[in-house]
């Protein structure tokens, strides 16, 4: 079993899918359409198959790297193939193989053109996620983290809505205008350590003053795929433009990448800088978690409105990364999780009605919960969970973010704290105007109730958000260690640099 | 056993909710109400044997989140005071569940009512039982939940919809104070578990905390943020606003949440923390302020309002001023003494002023009442009782009145003898408030069931008595409003006082105004009776003997009588100050910063640079509010940014 390059299977088991898929099916369009969706789905759930085999046998225990995989790539740059998972990474994995055969069902009666290349495309888009979370070498990962952009740039250039050009553009020019300054950081970091090696850079210590300008570079791509307050407006033209499926890739995974990056790269490599800029990252996310709330209290589109709770979510999650102890770390985790698979379910909330009526338009609903009384409890579950409601998946991550924020800085705390009421604001506000009150509107009453398929795709996220809501630990526990040894080379570093400062200035 | 108790109503709430298509209304009446018996007779069997029996224990359930230092579990803790709470709560659900039967007779989703009710059930089950801070917060938002599901039961009713979003809107403001607390409790004793923080907590009397940048005694910040979490959810002056307009949910739920259980969880929580609280004079003194305050403002809106429900809906807010100002004095059991007697005697008046608008086809406006009591004699004489019991009837010095009686005197006599400027506010505030209970109590009776009949033919023709489903439930809370309080006095304030509450709640022995208030002047003991009697007196001058006086009184002071009319304006204030600038604010800098200023500058702007930069220019003097709002934002942000650097530098 240790042999078994587990953690490659999975994340070529999807891109050597849609190869099959690309080659082999073939005839009349409609035999195309179907054997792709099937052929797309069990590759998907095959891919699923394999991440839980890394999370059954993943150990809690270390904070080490496990299903390490190394091979020679360009040896001559000292470049090498190099995956592996740790408590931070692994549960991203699962989020990705997990979402990606939910879009699939989503998508199977929403997408009525060009069915098999959109299915390529999702398999390809499942492989450069898998593979950019497993990562251990930053050339593997650029890789993969920029050709994340290219399935999703054609998702919702050929199958979203009217205006999906200028979105996808926007989508496309915000995100890869920040990750050339990231390639600058990275290419530093080579030019300084002679290796690409991420375990290996780790070990290295920066100088301060070069920190500062790497930390700089890679701010500016992953707050831009946050995506942090001022640089999200490229999240609700995209979400909006999109497919229902890509919406919840989009929610779900591609909004991790930011703060993943935050916490594989600059917490660990660059300490000093990082606490340097902490207050900076703390005023920019209280922007965003008050300045958005208060934007998605006011917007008519359904999905804009979940875009921006999108940006105040994730200002949430930069707090508790920056916070640095342990709660807040944990806590930004699940809430990465949490919201990972509550936005994705509002994006499939927002999608099965917009299958039925073709808008998205809040105004043009209300009183659903008359005729889909299923849907209107599976959308008010997903609603509370988003409020972060104790007892769901959202509490805990708030919370144990706010308990670290508290211990950093008590304006933080409160300040995020009023997050709290914003975000029940808005979500309340919505649900009302959608689900109830009377039904006016003629074409709504002959809607109908979730089908079975609908029910089965809401069923596995449902599950998440009461067991994460309920017994957490099956989360926090594969977390801990490798949080834990995260924060304490993060302090002794910041203690090792005091020192420093200290010596310099007698 | 107190597992079965808490989870029973759960597994009522889950048949009836899922099911309720399979067994129809009947079954989901049935399954939901003998749950609910059921767990009402083991709260019995734990009341014998926990509070009366002083064996106070913790039920482990499971772990829920271990998190480095911090970690807490599911697990139900069994005390006197929760054993009192589990009383009351099954009860008075027990009893709701029954009179529901009856009520929601005629509604389309019967089986949707019968699982929020049980499940509200639950989650104040989980609130009372909780041995840490953070399972207690669980129960918290889990009743703030059902409250606003039960509030808009009625989803067509766009006023319904509107109130039950203000319940849970208010309700968060007084959460983050509340979580806030938590937080700073977790930083000071490293743990929320109660017993824990309780047996550290005189340790921790002189501690210092840093709250926002000063530093503060330590229990006293943490006091007032998890009081104003209390003042949330208890509808305590300045966070009461949702209180009134919950009157829009089905009146059973009235009666269940925002009358008997629900809103006194403010109390209990207080309760439950009296170590902590009783560590800080500061804090004390608040709670006893906004407690007397909030007594004798919600009695003065009483006075005016024409709706049956926000009548009793005010007189509620008001009692439960009573019960925090006698927490702020330290009388802490004669605050669980009126919470368990109001949760009688309120749950009736409701359950009674429902039977009322069951008669009267649904209406509510008391202007259109009158004459009742002839037709519907047996509910008549049940508001009566409800009533004598509110306003505190009885014979000082004897063991002879009413159940609020000896709750009520037990508080009033206990912040008099408290000695303290506070107390002695409280003490007026209190007496005021008597007389106005009084008053508005007796004049909700005289103008429903007495003088001429104002409805129309057709609803009079209609009036008839309720069913018996809904008066046998009405008769065993008139035996608690009648009785409640001759057999709690000795156990909850009196002799056995010390051994029935044992350990769940502590005073220091320098807070003596319970055991004083038996020694206070006589004239102490007989005001509050005199005041209710004289309030009784003047609504029978005023509704019956001479009934042209309202009006005249009401035009000759019409400044006075708006300001009670429109209860202070706290709404309309409100509404200028947070609603309408959160959506001012939000659509400006959806259109302005994000639309404009970002977009405009970034992605926009560099496809058309030199020509957008003039217009630009000239749009920041665009004279809108917003327009202005969003460059200060910015201003702010680089000053807060270069502020911390510079702080942290």
């Amino acid at each position: 079993m240790d042999d078994f390059p587990l953690l490659s299977v999975t994340i070529f088991t999807p891109l050597a899918g849609a190869l099959a898929i690309f080659l082999f099916v073939r005839g009349p369009e409609d035999l195309v359409a179907r054997n792709a969706k099937w052929g797309a789905l069990w590759v998907s759930l095959f891919t699923f198959g394999f991440s839980l085999l890394i999370w059954l046998n993943f150990k809690n225990e270390t904070a080490d790297f496990q299903y390490a995989e190394r091979q020679e790539w360009m040896p001559s740059f000292n470049i090498t193939y190099h995956v592996g998972v740790d408590g931070i990474s692994m549960f991203f994995v699962l989020l990705s193989t997990l979402l990606t055969p939910i879009c699939i069902l989503a998508s199977w009666d929403a997408i009525k053109t060009r069915v098999k290349e959109y299915m390529i495309a999702f398999l390809v888009l499942e492989t450069m996620m898998v593979g950019m979370f497993c990562a251990l070498d930053f050339i593997v990962f650029y890789i993969f983290f920029e050709a994340v952009l290219i399935p999703m740039f054609l998702i919702i250039g050929v199958w979203g809505g009217n205006r999906r050009v200028y979105a996808a553009f926007k989508f496309f020019l915000y995100t890869l205008l920040g990750s050339v300054l990231m390639l600058l950081a990275l290419i530093a970091m080579y030019v300084q350590t002679g290796t690409t090696d991420i375990p290996t850079i780790m070990q290295h210590h920066f100088r301060y003053e070069v920190q500062l300008w790497m930390w700089l570079a890679l701010f500016a791509s992953f707050a831009v795929k946050v995506p942090m307050w001022p640089v999200h407006t490229w999240l609700p033209d995209a979400h909006v433009e999109a497919p229902t499926a890509g919406s919840v890739i989009l929610a779900g995974v591609l909004l991790k990448m930011g703060a993943y990056g935050f916490l594989r790269f600059s917490l660990p490599m660059l300490p000093e800088a990082s606490a340097f800029f902490t207050p900076m990252i703390y005023t920019l996310s209280i922007v965003a978690v008050i300045y958005t709330s208060l934007v998605a209290l006011v917007q008519e589109d359904m999905k804009k409105l979940i875009a921006y709770s999108s940006v105040a979510h994730m200002g949430f999650v930069t707090v508790g990364i920056f916070a640095a102890n342990q709660q807040a770390v944990e806590g930004a985790l699940l809430q990465m999780l949490s919201h990972g698979f509550v936005s994705g379910a509002l994006f499939l909330c927002v999608g099965v009605v917009y299958d039925r009526i073709h808008s998205r338009e809040i105004s043009r609903y209300g009183g659903l919960v008359e005729r889909m009384p299923r849907y209107a409890l599976i959308f008010m579950v997903f609603m509370l969970a988003s409020v972060g409601l104790p007892g769901t998946s959202g509490f805990v991550g708030e919370f144990l973010i706010l308990v670290g924020a508290f211990q950093a800085n008590t304006w933080v705390a409160l300040l995020i704290g009023t997050g709290m009421v914003l975000g029940a604001a808005y979500m309340l506000y919505m649900y009302r105007r959608v689900v109830f009150e009377k039904m006016t509107k003629e074409d709504l009453k002959s809607i109908v109730d979730l089908s079975p398929r609908e029910i089965i795709q809401f069923a596995p996220l449902i599950i998440l958000v009461f067991w994460m809501g309920i017994y957490p630990s099956s989360f926090i526990e594969p977390m801990s260690a490798s949080v834990a040894n995260l924060i304490e080379n993060y302090n002794t570093a910041l203690a090792a640099a005091d020192g420093g400062h200290a010596l310099a200035a007698r | 056993m107190e597992a079965a108790a808490v989870f029973l109503p759960l597994l009522g709430a889950f048949v009836a909710g899922f099911f309720g298509s399979v067994i129809r209304d009947r079954g989901a009446e049935l399954v939901t109400c003998a749950f609910m018996v059921i767990s009402a007779l083991i709260s019995y069997y734990l009341f014998y044997d926990v509070a009366l029996g002083a064996a106070p224990r913790t039920v482990p359930l499971l772990d829920w989140v271990v998190s480095g230092d911090l970690s807490f579990a599911w697990s139900l803790k069994v005390d006197t005071l929760t054993a009192v709470m589990l009383l009351v709560v099954t009860t008075v659900s027990a009893v709701v569940h029954l009179y529901s039967i009856g009520y929601m007779h005629h509604d389309k989703s019967i089986p949707r009512f019968f699982a929020y009710l049980s499940l509200f059930t639950f989650f104040m089950l989980m609130l009372v039982t909780a041995e840490n801070l953070v399972q207690l917060f669980f129960g918290w938002e889990g009743v703030g939940l059902c409250s606003y599901l039960l509030i808009g039961f009625w989803y067509d009713k766009p006023s319904a919809n509107a109130a039950a979003i203000k319940a849970f809107l208010v309700n968060r403001v007084g959460d983050v104070g509340f979580a806030l607390g938590i937080f700073g409790v977790y930083v000071l004793f490293g743990t929320v578990s109660f017993d824990e923080i309780f047996a550290a907590a005189p340790g921790m009397a002189n501690a210092t905390l840093v709250f926002l940048g000063v530093e503060y005694h330590a229990l006293t910040v943490l006091c007032l943020l998890l009081f104003i979490g209390a003042m949330g959810k208890s509808a305590q002056l300045g966070l009461h606003t949702w209180l009134p307009d919950a009157m829009e949910g089905p009146t059973p739920v009235s009666a269940l949440i925002h009358a008997a259980t629900m809103v006194t969880a403010g109390v209990f929580m207080v309760c439950r923390l009296s170590p902590l609280f009783e560590l800080s004079e500061t804090a004390l003194m608040v709670v006893t302020v906004v407690g007397a305050s909030t007594a004798f403002f919600a009695a003065t809106v009483g006075l005016t309002q024409n709706d049956i429900k926000r009548v009793i809906a005010y007189s509620t807010c008001s009692q439960l001023g009573y019960m925090f100002f006698a927490v702020g004095v330290s009388a802490y059991s004669a605050a669980m003494f009126h919470l368990m007697t109001h949760a009688f005697f309120k749950a009736l008046l409701f359950l009674g002023s429902g039977s009322v608008i069951h008669a009267m086809s649904d209406e509510q406006d008391m202007r259109k009442m009158g004459g009742l009591y002839k037709l519907i004699p047996f509910t008549y004489a049940l508001m009566w009782i409800g009533s004598l019991a509110l306003a505190g009837i009885g014979i000082p010095g004897t063991s002879i009145g009413f159940a609020g009686f000896f709750s009520k005197d037990a508080i009033i006599e206990s912040s008099f003898a408290a000695h303290t400027g506070v107390g002695t506010y409280a003490f007026w505030m209190g007496i005021a408030a008597a007389f106005m209970t009084a008053f508005y109590s007796w004049r909700l009776l005289f103008m429903t069931f007495h003088g001429k009949p104002r409805c129309d033919e057709k609803t009079l023709a209609h009036i008839h008595e309720s069913p018996k489903i809904m008066l046998l439930p009405l008769v065993l809370l008139a035996a608690g409003s009648i009785f409640a309080g001759v057999a709690g006095y000795s156990v909850f304030v009196g002799d056995g006082m010390d051994a029935f509450w044992g350990d769940s709640i502590k005073v220091l022995s320098t807070h003596t105004a319970l055991v004083d208030s038996h020694y206070v002047p006589i004239w102490v003991k007989v005001l509050p009776l005199a005041m209710g009697v004289s309030g009784i007196a003047l609504a029978y001058w005023m509704y019956i003997v001479n009934t042209n006086l309202p009006k005249a009184l009401a035009d000759a002071f019409r400044p006075l009588y708006l300001f009670s009319y429109n209860k202070w304006y706290f709404d309309e204030l409100f509404n200028a100050i947070f609603v309408k600038p959160a959506f001012y604010l939000g659509r400006g800098l959806w259109k302005s910063g994000d639309g404009a200023l970002i977009d405009g500058v970034g992605p926009d702007g560099v496809a058309a640079l030199t020509k957008r930069w003039a217009q630009r220019a000239s749009n920041l003097q665009s004279g809108y509010l917003y327009h202005y709002a969003f460059a200060m934002l910015i201003g702010i942000v680089g000053l807060v940014t270069w502020h911390l650097f510079t702080a942290a530098g």
